[in-house]
C-alpha cells in the first residue's frame, strides 16, 4: 500500500554525542590539566583522596539524578544528611551502655541513620504526591526543618561521638580493600546498582517518562505517584549511605554538617548532562560531574596559580557551560 | 487575470542529504484563496515555513509584486503563517496579544487607551465578538484562532498562511472561519489554506495545489476538481473503496463490556451503553459533548461519582489505566503529542511503555524490546528510515500507526480509540480503518470516537450519539446515516435515555 512518505528525520548524531559525552571529556580535560599542572596530581594518594571526598556528594548525587529525571528536585539533601548524622550519633552514644562499643552499637547506628533517612524520602515524596505540593517547596521546606532540628539535638554545638566507638567505626571512612577506600567503593557500588536501575529497570524508564510527559506516563499504566515516592525514597536510602560513611570520618555532626551539599549534588547532576526539568538521567554523567567538582577544587590547591577562594566561581562557570552546550547541542536539528 | 502578489519558483530544500522539495513552482494572487493540498510528509509545511520566512529555501526564488525577497523580509512585507499551535500569551488579554511586540506608546509608557481602541477596531472589522480585554487562557480555540487573525490583520496583512485551520474547530465555528477568510479575500488579502479537508478546501479555495514527494503535481482551479479527484491526485491513485465493508458481528455475540449509569462530573450524566465481542461502536456527537471524557471516566483518568463497568458479565473495578489494561480494555488517546507519545524518546521506548511489564520484571529485556519493535513497524507499516529517531520527528501519521502498536502491546480485547484519524492524510487513514475492521474481525471489540461522520458512518456496526453529556440515542443498521446521526448530536431528535433507533 503507498502511503505516507518515509520520515526524513535523523538521529541529531552531533548534538547527541556532546550530550553523552560531553561530561566525560570535561573530566578528561581537567585530568590533562592536573597533570601538566603538577605531577602529583596522578599519584595514588592524590587520586584516592580525591575520589574518597566526592564519595559523599557523588552517593547523593546518584539519589538526586533519579528525582531530578521524574522532573522533581530535592534541596532536603544536605539537611537531611545531617539530620541523620545527628541522630545516629545520638543513638549510638545512648546504646553504648547497653551493646558496648563494638560493632553492634555501630550497626544500630546505621541501621537508625537508614530509618531516619528512608522515613524523611518518604516524608518528602508523600508530600509531593498526596499533598500535590511542588517538591521545590516541599523540600525547600523540609531542608529548614531537618537543619533546625539538627541544631536543636545538638543544642547549637556539635554532637560528638563516643571516641570508643569511633575507633571501632573509623576503618569505614579510613579502611579499604587493595587500597581504595570503603566510601569509593560505595560511591562505585551505588552509581553501578543506579545506572542498572535507570537504564535497565521498568522503574528507570518509568522514571525517565513521567519526566518527559506526565500524562503520557499516565496514560501508560504508570502509577505515576508511586514512582515518584520510590525516587524520593530511593534519594533518602542514598542520604543515608552516604551518611553512614561520613559519620567515622569527623566523628560529630554539628549545625553545619552538609552545609550546601544539596546544590553540590544538584551541580554535579546537572554537569552530568541531566535535564534539571526531567525525562532523562544520566548516573554515570552524575559520576563525573561530582567528580569534576571535587577535581576543581583539588587542581587549584595543587596549582597555587589561582586562589582557593575562587573555587565557587569555577564551579559556577563550569555549570553554566554545561548547561550552554547542553543547550546548543539539543537546538542542532 | 492578475498578476501573483506572492510567487515561488523552482522552490528546492534540502535537510541534509534528504530532499524534500523538488523545483515547486507556487504562487497566490491578491484577493485568492489558495489550497495546498497533499499527503503527511509531501513537503506542505516546509513550503509554507519557505513562503512565510522561516526557513531559507536551497533553490529557487521568492517574489512578492515582482520583487525578489529572502527569508528576513517576510515579516515586513505582511506575509503571516498561522500555526495550528497558537502563538499566543496565555495570560495577557486579547489586546495585549494584539500588540505584542509591538506597543503602542506615548513616550515610555504605554497608550493602553489606543491600543484598545484600535484592537476593537480590528476585532470589529472582523466581526468576531471577542472582548479585547479577555484573558487568551479564558478564550476557546477558535476565539483563540480568531485573536492570531486579528494580530495579523491588525498589521498590513498582504498574505496569510493557515496551517489546518479547522482541525481544532467544530462544523460552526468553522463556518465563522470561512466568513472571515471571505471577508479578508474581498480587503484583497492572498490566501495560502493548508487542510486534509477535502470538502473545506472545495467550498473555501479559488485554485487547488496538489504536492506529492515533496513535486509539484497540479495546481488547478477548484471549480475543475472534485474531491474525488483532489484525493486522486494527493495519492496518486484512485481511492474507490475508503471503508472495507462491514462485518458486523452476530446479533447475539457475547457483551464484552456493559457499562451502566456512568455519571462523570461536569461531563457526563447517567450514560449506558453495551458492547459486543467483533463489533465496531461508534461514539458520535459534537466537539464537547463528553465523549472523550465518558472514556475517560470509564478507564479511571477522570474522577467518576456513579456507574457500573461490567467485562463479560462480571463487575470490575477501574481505577486507573493500569486496573483497565488488567480488565483487557485499552484507550487511544485524541491528544497523541500531549498524552499519546513521549515524543522526545525514541520508538522503542514509546512502543513498550504500557506493556513494559511484559519485557521484563525486574531487568528490561532489550533485545524483545528490539524484536517487539521491527515487528511493529513491519505490521503497521511505520515508516522511518532510523528507529533511533525521538517520536516527534515522525509525521503525524506515522505517529499514529506508532500509538496504535504501543497501545497493541498489551493484547487487549476491548480498544477505545479516540479520533483515530485527526491530522493524518488519506492514504494513512484508510490504512488505519482496515486495520480496525481487521481487530473487529479478530473478536476484538472496537469503539471508535470521531467527530468525522463520514468514519463513523463508513466504520461502525452501531453509533451511539452524544450530546451535552448525555447520550441520546443509539442508532443502528439504516439508521446510521449523517441526518439522523446530526439531528439526535443536536438535540432535535432522541432525548430518551439508551432509545434504540433502528430503520
Amino acid at each position: 500500500m503507498q502511503s505516507s512518505a518515509p520520515d526524513t528525520a535523523r538521529r541529531p548524531s552531533a548534538g547527541l554525542d556532546l550530550k553523552v559525552y560531553g561530561p566525560f571529556l570535561a573530566l578528561a580535560a581537567l585530568i590533562l590539566l592536573g597533570v601538566l599542572v603538577n605531577p602529583v596530581f596522578l599519584s595514588p594518594g592524590n587520586i584516592i583522596n580525591v575520589l574518597t571526598r566526592t564519595a559523599f556528594i557523588g552517593i547523593i548525587a546518584v539519589g538526586m539524578t533519579f528525582v531530578i529525571t521524574t522532573g522533581n528536585i530535592d534541596l532536603s539533601v544536605g539537611s537531611m544528611a545531617a539530620f541523620a548524622a545527628g541522630v545516629a550519633i545520638v543513638a549510638m552514644n545512648a546504646l553504648a551502655g547497653p551493646l558496648g562499643s563494638g560493632w553492634a552499637v555501630v550497626l544500630a547506628g546505621v541501621a537508625v541513620a537508614l530509618a531516619f533517612s528512608l522515613a524523611a524520602g518518604f516524608l518528602n515524596g508523600i508530600l509531593v504526591t498526596k499533598g500535590r505540593i511542588e517538591a521545590f517547596i516541599v523540600t525547600l521546606g523540609t531542608m529548614g526543618i531537618f537543619r533546625s532540628l539538627v541544631t536543636y539535638l545538638a543544642d547549637g554545638g556539635t554532637l560528638t561521638l563516643d571516641s570508643t566507638i569511633r575507633a571501632t567505626y573509623r576503618p569505614v571512612y579510613y579502611g579499604g580493600l587493595f587500597g581504595i577506600s570503603y566510601p569509593i567503593l560505595l560511591f562505585f557500588a551505588v552509581a553501578a546498582v543506579g545506572a542498572l536501575i535507570m537504564y535497565r529497570t521498568p522503574f528507570g524508564r518509568y522514571c525517565a517518562a513521567i519526566g518527559s510527559n506526565e500524562d503520557v506516563a499516565r496514560y501508560s499504566a504508570i502509577k505515576v505517584d508511586r514512582v515518584k515516592l520510590l525516587a524520593f525514597v530511593f534519594q533518602g536510602l542514598c542520604v543515608a549511605l552516604a551518611v553512614i560513611v561520613y559519620v567515622p570520618r569527623l566523628g560529630s555532626a554539628s549545625a553545619t554538617t552538609g552545609l550546601l551539599w544539596e546544590l553540590e549534588a544538584i551541580a554535579a547532576v546537572i554537569i552530568g548532562g541531566t535535564m534539571l526539568k526531567g525525562g532523562h538521567g544520566r548516573v554515570w554523567g552524575t559520576v563525573a560531574g561530582a567528580v569534576i567538582l571535587t577535581l576543581i577544587d583539588n587542581i587549584l590547591n595543587l596549582t597555587g596559580a589561582i586562589s582557593v577562594y575562587l573555587n565557587g566561581a569555577i564551579q559556577g562557570v563550569i555549570i553554566i557551560v554545561a548547561v550552554l552546550l547542553q543547550r546548543s547541542g539539543a537546538s542542532r536539528r | 487575470m492578475a498578476d501573483p502578489l506572492l510567487s515561488a519558483e523552482g522552490i528546492s530544500r534540502r535537510f541534509g542529504p534528504v530532499q524534500v522539495l523538488f523545483g515547486v513552482d507556487f504562487d497566490v494572487r491578491a484577493g485568492e484563496v489558495h489550497a495546498l493540498i497533499g499527503e503527511n510528509g509531501a513537503g506542505k509545511s516546509t513550503l509554507m515555513k519557505i513562503l512565510a520566512g522561516y526557513l531559507e529555501a536551497t533553490e529557487g526564488t521568492l517574489r512578492f509584486a515582482g520583487r525578489p525577497y529572502g527569508a528576513g523580509g517576510a515579516e515586513d512585507l505582511g506575509i503571516v503563517l498561522i500555526h495550528q499551535e497558537f502563538n499566543l500569551a496565555e495570560h495577557l488579554t486579547v489586546e495585549e496579544n494584539v500588540f505584542l511586540g509591538r506597543e503602542l506608546r506615548r513616550g515610555f509608557l504605554l497608550d493602553r487607551r489606543a491600543m484598545r481602541e484600535r484592537a476593537h477596531q480590528v476585532l470589529g472589522e472582523l466581526e468576531c465578538p471577542v472582548d479585547p480585554a479577555a484573558r487568551v487562557r479564558d478564550l476557546s480555540v477558535s476565539e483563540r484562532q480568531m485573536v492570531e487573525i486579528a494580530k495579523a490583520a491588525s498589521r498590513d496583512l498582504r498574505v496569510l498562511i493557515m496551517d489546518e485551520p479547522t482541525a481544532v474547530l467544530t462544523k460552526s465555528e468553522s463556518a465563522v472561519l470561512f466568513r472571515l477568510i471571505r471577508r479578508l479575500k474581498d480587503q484583497g488579502v492572498a490566501v495560502v489554506y493548508i487542510s486534509h479537508k477535502l470538502d473545506e478546501v472545495k467550498e473555501i479555495s479559488d485554485r487547488v495545489t496538489v504536492l506529492r514527494d515533496g513535486h509539484l503535481i497540479a495546481t488547478q482551479s477548484t471549480g475543475d476538481l472534485d474531491q474525488d479527484a483532489m484525493a486522486q491526485l494527493m495519492v496518486g491513485r484512485a481511492i474507490s473503496d475508503m471503508y472495507p465493508p462491514k462485518d458486523p458481528p452476530p446479533a447475539d455475540a457475547p457483551v464484552v463490556l456493559s457499562v451502566e449509569g456512568v455519571t462523570v462530573p461536569g461531563w457526563v450524566r447517567d450514560a449506558s451503553f453495551d458492547l459486543r465481542r467483533g463489533e465496531i461502536l461508534g461514539f458520535a456527537g459534537l466537539v464537547g459533548a463528553g465523549r472523550t471524557e465518558l472514556m475517560e471516566g470509564i478507564l479511571g483518568l477522570r474522577r467518576r461519582t456513579a456507574g457500573t463497568i461490567s467485562r463479560d458479565g462480571a463487575r470490575v473495578r477501574i481505577r486507573n489505566v493500569g486496573d483497565a489494561t488488567a480488565a483487557g480494555i485499552a484507550y487511544l488517546t485524541e491528544d497523541r503529542k500531549g498524552k499519546g507519545l513521549l515524543l522526545g524518546k525514541p520508538l522503542r521506548e514509546n512502543l513498550t511503555l504500557l506493556a513494559l511489564g511484559r519485557f521484563g520484571r525486574v531487568l528490561i529485556d532489550e533485545r524483545a524490546e528490539e524484536a517487539a519493535l521491527e515487528r511493529a513497524v513491519r505490521d503497521f507499516d511505520i515508516r522511518v528510515r532510523d528507529p533511533g529517531v525521538p517520536a516527534g520527528a515522525l509525521s503525524g501519521g506515522n505517529q499514529q500507526k506508532l500509538l496504535l502498536a504501543k497501545t497493541m502491546q498489551v493484547e487487549p480485547s476491548i480498544v477505545i480509540i479516540d479520533e483515530p484519524t485527526r491530522g493524518i492524510d488519506v492514504g494513512t487513514k484508510r490504512q488505519i480503518y482496515l486495520f480496525l475492521h481487521d481487530l473487529a474481525r479478530r473478536g476484538i471489540a472496537v469503539v471508535v470516537i470521531s467527530s468525522e461522520m463520514a468514519e463513523i458512518i463508513g466504520l461502525a456496526h452501531r453509533v451511539v450519539v452524544m450530546r451535552s453529556g448525555t447520550i441520546t440515542g443509539i442508532l443502528e443498521g439504516a439508521a446510521i446515516e449523517e441526518n439522523e446521526i446530526v439531528r439526535h448530536a443536536t438535540g432535535l431528535k432522541g432525548t430518551d435515555r439508551n432509545a434504540v433507533v433502528s430503520a
